[in-house]
């Protein structure tokens, strides 16, 4: 079934059709709508779960926290300063090992308000053991959720999925709703060995030793690797049933590209539509889309970018004194790598400043010129 | 005579508290009312640390370590998970000190009384941050010394009434209990296990190196601090009907602090203004009762 859905709608709708059991959320523009439709969803009995309005969001993820040791399916959408909320938790939650799903509408941080989108709220989240998707279209939230359940009851860690706020949370698009029994069939219920059971007591999250720290956290480290390993497979399981790819990264006539330009999140679709006129008019152009940051795809981006001469990584973030972080993070997968590629980094629509395609021509342009090099970070749409 | 709790220990001997101990012996006797159909949430403090560290655990319950500040949040959580797999039997219990309760946990507590989740709640009460060496919390008395309030800097404000809060909640059960009054204590648990909703049971226990006293007076101090009225013991349903519990007569406050090295800089001022609060509180608390007499029959 086809529906004219937002990116929240669609992230409602995954939510809706993965089963959820336990959902606490707290209003945070622009997330707000995926929680109204939620509660609407459980308050009509077209979900059977306990939906808590709580008080905070640090109580939204205690809250799921306690319902996920239960052995309950958890999901909550926060932005912006409700994930800051929620920092110490995240770390509580992955450390715990529990499956809970989370969809962040990314938002600028405050001060100064504002309610344009930009990734540094979720990427100060790069360290806490979540997962992290960032999606292009609202398609790709939903069943980005879907697999999400799936990949993180497989391996115990929780998920973090991105979503632009308002270009994709609040835009309509076109989008595919998959057929209940099929969703079913991919993602049934959840099963877990361990919880808290009356009928098996345990102690959960007490005090350890420091040699039983390092190895609970080598373990998690080991699990983060298996992760793109399992996302892969589920990516291809999920495509035989639904008939939709999805990947780590995905290239995009890169092959023979003079500039490559690195792409998370809706700039992606502004990239496709630059780079198709681009090739029209002769400039070799093309972009690698980054969908996974944690864990961090690194021998897929090795692979895409062996050869390259430039890349041009729109950070729509910026890891202050240093550059911006997808610049920082690919820069590290790419040592060592002959033949050493230039990378350039342009901080790109912090506070939600468009990026249009005409200003990814402008900066290919001076990147070929030579009047834009790898260095300092550039920062677009910012004079002086 | 007819037991009030049942005859087995779900708290193993062996764990890590102080000698005297006033929390662990609060937590058995809660445990042993619920019974084994219980699962437990309790955030940083003695609570956490004293249960054991991995592989030994002192509970022979479920028992999760959650955050400092989310013990109401985690238990309500816990609940609503269980009740959607399909357990809806099990107690979920929060076990919190003042620290967690009082302070740093207090938005999420009033954040899940306000929205009546289904969790008992039990505040184990030592009036200061124990765990982390005795510094004030909100639950310190006036003019008691601790680490961060001392003889030069004492403590100016009067504890946070915690009961009064919450029972503004409107909460369908509130009672206050004491480890001198083991049997009153055990039936107040037992009474709230039986009820739907948020439930809260404050208990005052008395810590030994945090009150600079005896390990062996535990006991009597936790009877002192209900005879003076300094805590006494009461229950009060859906934030309206207060309904004393038996208690001692009342006897000066003096007897109380006496032998509490906290407050061995207590002059004879210092002394007679905490009487006068104390007597204050007392008043207020009667009126209370007297004001819901007719719906206590």
């Amino acid at each position: 079934m086809r529906q004219l859905l937002t990116g929240n709608d669609a992230a409602a709708e995954a939510v809706k059709l993965s089963r959820v059991q336990v959902i606490a959320a707290y209003p945070i523009t622009p997330q707000t709508s995926i929680a109204e439709s939620l509660s609407d969803f459980v308050s009509k009995k077209k979900l059977d779960a306990r939906y808590m309005r709580v008080e905070s969001e640090t109580s939204a993820l205690a809250c799921l926290i306690g319902a996920s040791m239960a052995g309950a399916r958890a999901f909550t959408a926060t932005s912006s300063q409700g994930l800051a909320l929620m920092h110490e938790l995240l770390h509580w939650a992955s450390g715990a090992r529990l499956p809970i799903v989370l969809v962040n509408v990314n938002r600028s941080m405050a001060s100064p308000w504002s309610l344009g989108t930009d990734h540094i709220d979720s990427l100060s989240q790069r360290d806490t053991g979540w997962l992290q998707f960032y999606c292009e279209k609202a398609q790709e939230v939903l069943d980005t959720v879907i697999i999400a359940f799936k990949l993180s009851e497989k391996l115990l860690l929780p998920v973090m999925i991105l979503s632009d706020g308002f270009y994709l949370s609040h835009f309509v698009e076109p989008v595919s709703i998959p057929d209940q029994k099929q969703v079913d069939r991919f993602l049934p219920e959840r099963k877990t060995r361990y919880r808290l059971d009356p009928k098996a007591p345990h102690t959960f999250g007490g005090g350890v030793s420091g040699p039983i720290f390092a190895r609970l956290k080598k373990d998690f480290q080991v699990s983060m690797e298996e992760a793109k390993v399992i996302f892969r497979e589920l990516c291809r399981e999920f495509e035989s049933i639904f008939g939709r790819k999805y990947s780590a990264v995905e290239p995009y006539r890169t092959e023979d590209a003079e500039i490559v330009l690195i792409t998370v999140g809706t700039i992606t679709g502004t990239a496709r539509v630059f780079v198709d006129q681009a090739r029209q008019e002769g400039m070799k152009v093309g972009f690698l889309k980054m969908k996974m940051f944690r864990p961090f795809p690194e021998e897929e981006a090795r692979k895409v970018l062996k050869g390259s001469k430039r890349i041009v990584v729109l950070d729509r973030n910026i890891s202050f004194g240093a550059e911006g972080i997808f610049s920082q993070e690919l820069k590290a997968a790419l040592y060592g790598m002959d033949p050493k590629p230039e990378v350039i980094d342009v901080i790109a629509g912090l506070g939600g400043l468009d990026v249009t395609p005409e200003n990814l021509r402008d900066l290919c342009q001076k990147v070929l010129r030579g009047e834009i090099r790898s260095g300092k970070p550039h920062w677009m749409g910012v004079e002086g | 005579m007819k037991r009030v709790v049942i005859e087995e220990e779900l708290l193993s001997s062996g764990h890590f508290a102080c000698p005297g101990c006033g929390e662990t012996l609060a937590f058995r006797h809660v445990l042993k009312a619920l019974g084994r159909k219980v699962a437990v949430v309790t955030t940083a403090g003695c609570g956490s640390v004293v249960d054991g560290y991995w592989p030994v655990s002192a509970s022979k319950v479920p028992f999760f370590h959650c955050s400092f500040g989310t013990a109401a949040a985690t238990a309500a959580g816990l609940k609503a998970g269980l009740e959607m797999i399909g357990d809806r039997r099990t107690t979920v219990l929060a076990w919190a000190g003042d620290g967690g309760t009082f302070d740093i946990g207090f938005q999420s507590l009033s954040g899940a009384a306000e929205r009546n989740e289904d969790i008992l709640y039990c505040c184990y009460d030592n009036e200061a941050y124990m765990n982390t060496g005795i510094q004030r919390s909100s639950a310190t008395p006036k003019g008691s010394w601790t680490t961060t309030t001392p003889i030069q800097n004492l403590k100016e404000e009067p504890k946070k009434d915690i009961d009064a809060i919450l029972a503004a909640h409107r909460i369908p059960y509130l009672a206050t209990a004491s480890l001198a009054f083991p049997e009153d204590l055990a039936r107040k648990v037992k009474k709230a296990k039986a009820i739907r909703g948020t439930r809260f049971i404050h208990l005052l226990i008395p810590c030994p190196p945090g009150w600079r006293f005896q390990p062996d007076l535990t006991i009597k101090l936790s009877r002192l601090a209900v005879a003076s009225r300094v805590f006494p013991l009461y229950e009060v349903e859906y934030g309206m009907h207060y309904q004393f519990s038996p208690m001692p007569e009342k006897i000066p406050v003096k007897e109380y602090i006496r032998l509490q090295g906290r407050f061995s800089h207590f002059g004879k001022k210092m002394v007679e203004a905490l009487q006068r609060e104390v007597d204050a509180r007392w008043e207020e608390l009667l009126e209370r009762v007297r004001g819901h007499e007719p719906s206590c029959q």
